[in-house]
């Protein structure tokens, strides 16, 4: 009788402890780092974003209270179906947990629908196309860091307020390049400034020459380049060749990353005006962490890309541990729920179609002769304040929140 | 020499010849039944897919001498227009599959009878150069939404009877696909047209001369090749959901002369070898990061280096020898 007793109240304490783990799939939280990690967007993305990922366990230590916590990653190679293939074997067989960065959109959208089959968790960084809290929002997807609508209207409206009136776009000549277009010219109309003229560039181009000098002639203050990736660094190359800046035009970028002047260099970028979420060297708190960051990547410093993944990553365990589990609706629904707060993006929240807000920046590439040290390459102009740095929730089309 | 690797194998004992091929296709389709219970199946029905896109182009190439540097064309037209037919127009999958493989079929008129006019170089030039073009058009067409492509392709029912959102629904019904697709092939390379088209491959003039009209073979081959190529693009698009840039990109064009190269230039079995290397590379090494580039560059220099016909010529050519010897 007494073994008995003993085997039954072993008993009752091992469903005890395992109910308190239960919610926990496989007892470890499982985070896939999923991006280029040898192409184009290796650098901005790539291996500093498993990095970021894991110094975001490490800094969740004391919340996580011996949870187990593991990172794992793979290289898309910018192709959705070999996107899609990882992100199906490792939510099917791998046991991962959540889906993090995705950069390129086209990979991104197709994560964000197995991700919602599968009833998983997918905080993107890295991919830039708003649809994903428009006509794509999903509630097992947070759009985390940036996006199209964000570079758009806030290089639009920030640059008009600060001087920039008439504008003439360099169009890449397919839909993203119409729609950066689009938008941007709208926010220019509104704010009071005038688009003098545009021209579309096959896409990809690298000889600049002809639309440079069309841009040239049209003696706008401003320069919008709609397009994105190896387009844009190749149009400011030869744009600083003819001398437009120096000769008092600016150049106003969409998508521009701080690896991307990097690779330019300040001689060739100075000048050069766009938005971002965020910089390194903002305050205390981003510049202890890019300083750790740099030492542990080679000395790279951190993109805007990275440093989204690193807040995405502390909020998710935060959301974890709230709720105990890691069931990917319930840990989505506890985000948007809980505010955000992290050493990098401050204070902010998540919204219900999916879209994390923080402020915007508007800012200018540093002259050569300003810079003082490794990356310091930005001035920031203007502070785009988070309830209109994002598109309204009304103008998305999301059907969650209709 | 430069082009030993077009060269047949002179089949020294057909009997010898074809049962080898049926053994080694008993073996292959063992092979690919149980495969979804020991491999993930997503992973293999991308790898089918493939293999059939290599063995559409290895058609052309292998059997009749034309390199073609276009045929993500139709592999990516296929797709579009699989994609597009299953979402918007909501038709089954198996009829979206076939609009895609008409598609390609079409486009494989329109492209061979300009193309089939040249040889060699000029050939794979022009291919090239109508591919770029099916590449703008897809860049620049709103159907097929440019760069995020056509995304959440419903899978729908087959017949109206299996389910495709199961995965192993799903593999044999890929599976099926490719086989019919194989068979077909084989069935062609075996045909009396299959015949003219290897002696076309040999010697042109030849061929001309004993009453041939090569050039309606070599359209006839090219139209083939591009259906079968969109039969495997259409597939594609069904599986992963998802129809996008990748599968029209000139790239996609090289992968697939590299699939077939590495399994065994003008081999039955070759491209799906060929197809099951390149691919597995590309998954399981794509945990290796930026060294995955780094590692296929080797493997193929090893491939090119040290087994020139491929890894299932050089594996015929060994059990030829050892049948003679």
């Amino acid at each position: 009788m007494k073994f008995r007793r003993k085997l039954l109240s072993a008993a009752a304490i091992l469903a005890i402890a395992g109910a308190a783990h239960a919610q926990i799939s496989g007892n470890v939280v499982k985070i896939g780092v999923l991006n280029d990690q040898s192409g184009t967007y290796a650098d901005l993305a790539g291996p500093g974003s498993t990095l970021a990922a894991k110094m975001a366990i490490e800094d969740s230590k004391a919340i996580l209270k011996g949870l187990k916590v593991e990172v794992v990653s793979a290289d898309h190679q910018n192709k959705p179906d070999v996107g899609s293939a990882i992100a199906r074997k490792w939510y099917d067989s791998e046991g991962v947990d959540v889906i993090v960065d995705v950069p390129t959109s086209s990979v991104a959208l197709a994560v964000n629908q197995i991700t919602k089959e599968k009833g998983k968790a997918f905080l993107v960084s890295g991919a830039a196309t708003s649809d994903l809290t428009g006509k794509a929002c999903s509630p097992n997807t947070i759009h985390w860091t940036y996006d199209t609508w964000e570079l758009a209207n806030g290089t639009g409206s920030a640059i008009v307020k600060t001087g920039g009136k008439t504008w003439f776009f360099l169009t890449a000549d397919y839909a993203f390049g119409h729609a950066l277009e689009r938008d941007t010219a709208a926010v220019v109309v509104k704010n009071g400034g005038k688009v003098v003229g545009s021209v579309r560039h096959p896409f990809p181009t690298a000889d600049f020459s002809s639309f440079l000098l069309q841009a040239q002639a049209s003696k706008a203050q401003i320069i919008g380049l709609a397009n994105a990736g190896a387009d844009t660094t190749n149009a400011i190359k030869q744009a600083a060749e003819f001398g437009i800046v120096k000769a008092g035009q600016n150049l106003a970028g969409m998508l521009v990353f701080l690896t991307d002047v990097h690779a330019l260099g300040l001689n060739t970028a100075q000048g050069l005006i766009f938005t971002t979420s965020w910089y390194w060297d903002m305050n205390d708190a981003s510049r202890a962490w890019a300083k750790r960051f740099a030492a542990a990547n080679g000395g790279k410093y951190p993109t805007m890309v990275q440093a989204g993944v690193y807040s995405s990553v502390i909020h998710y365990l935060k959301a974890v541990k709230a709720i105990n589990s890691d069931d990917g609706t319930k840990v989505i629904a506890e985000m948007k729920k809980l505010p955000t707060d992290d050493p990098l993006f401050g204070k902010g929240t998540v919204r219900a179609d999916g879209r994390k807000l923080h402020p915007a920046y508007l800012v200018e590439v540093k002259k050569p002769s300003e810079s003082k040290g490794p990356y310091d390459y930005y001035k920031i102009r203007a502070t785009i304040p988070a309830d209109q740095a994002f598109r309204p929730m009304a103008d998305g089309g999301c059907p969650l929140v209709k | 020499m430069a082009d030993d690797a077009y060269k047949p194998r002179a089949s020294h004992d057909p009997v010898a010849e074809a049962r080898y091929e049926r053994r080694a296709f008993v073996v292959m389709m063992a092979l690919f039944l149980v495969a979804p219970m020991v491999v993930y199946p997503v992973f293999v029905m991308k790898a089918l897919c493939f293999a059939l896109f290599a063995c559409a182009f290895n058609l052309l190439i292998g059997f009749g001498g034309l390199l073609s540097f276009g045929h993500a064309m139709f592999l990516g037209a296929a797709g579009y227009v699989s994609a597009h037919a299953a979402k918007e127009w909501g038709l089954p999958p198996e009829i979206a599959i076939l609009a895609g493989t008409a598609a390609s079929t079409v486009l494989g008129v329109l492209t061979g009878l300009l193309a089939i006019r040249r040889q060699g170089i000029y050939f794979a030039m022009i291919t090239l150069a109508l591919a770029q073009l099916v590449f703008f058009l897809a860049v620049q067409a709103p159907f097929t939404h440019g760069e995020d492509g056509i995304q959440a392709v419903p899978r729908g029912k087959a017949l109206g009877l299996f389910d495709l959102s199961s995965p192993y629904v799903m593999y044999y019904f890929v599976l099926a696909t490719f086989t019919a697709g194989f068979l077909l092939i084989y069935r062609i390379i075996h045909s009396p047209f299959g015949q003219v088209l290897k002696a076309i491959r040999e010697n042109e003039p030849r061929a001309i001369s004993l009453g041939y009209r090569t050039e309606r073979y070599k359209l006839a081959a090219f139209v083939l090749s591009a259906g079968l190529a969109g039969l495997a693009g259409a597939t594609k698009a069904i599986v992963f959901q998802l129809a996008s840039l990748t599968d029209v990109h000139w790239s996609m064009s090289g992968e697939v002369v590299l699939m077939t190269l590495v399994g065994g230039l003008g081999t039955i079995f070759g491209p799906v070898v060929g197809a099951f290397a390149i691919i597995t590379m590309e998954n399981y090494l794509a945990e290796l990061g930026s060294w995955f580039t780094i590692t296929q560059g080797a493997i193929f220099v090893v491939c090119v280096l040290a087994f020139r016909r491929g890894i299932m010529g050089e594996l015929e050519a060994w059990l030829r020898r050892r049948r003679i010897g």
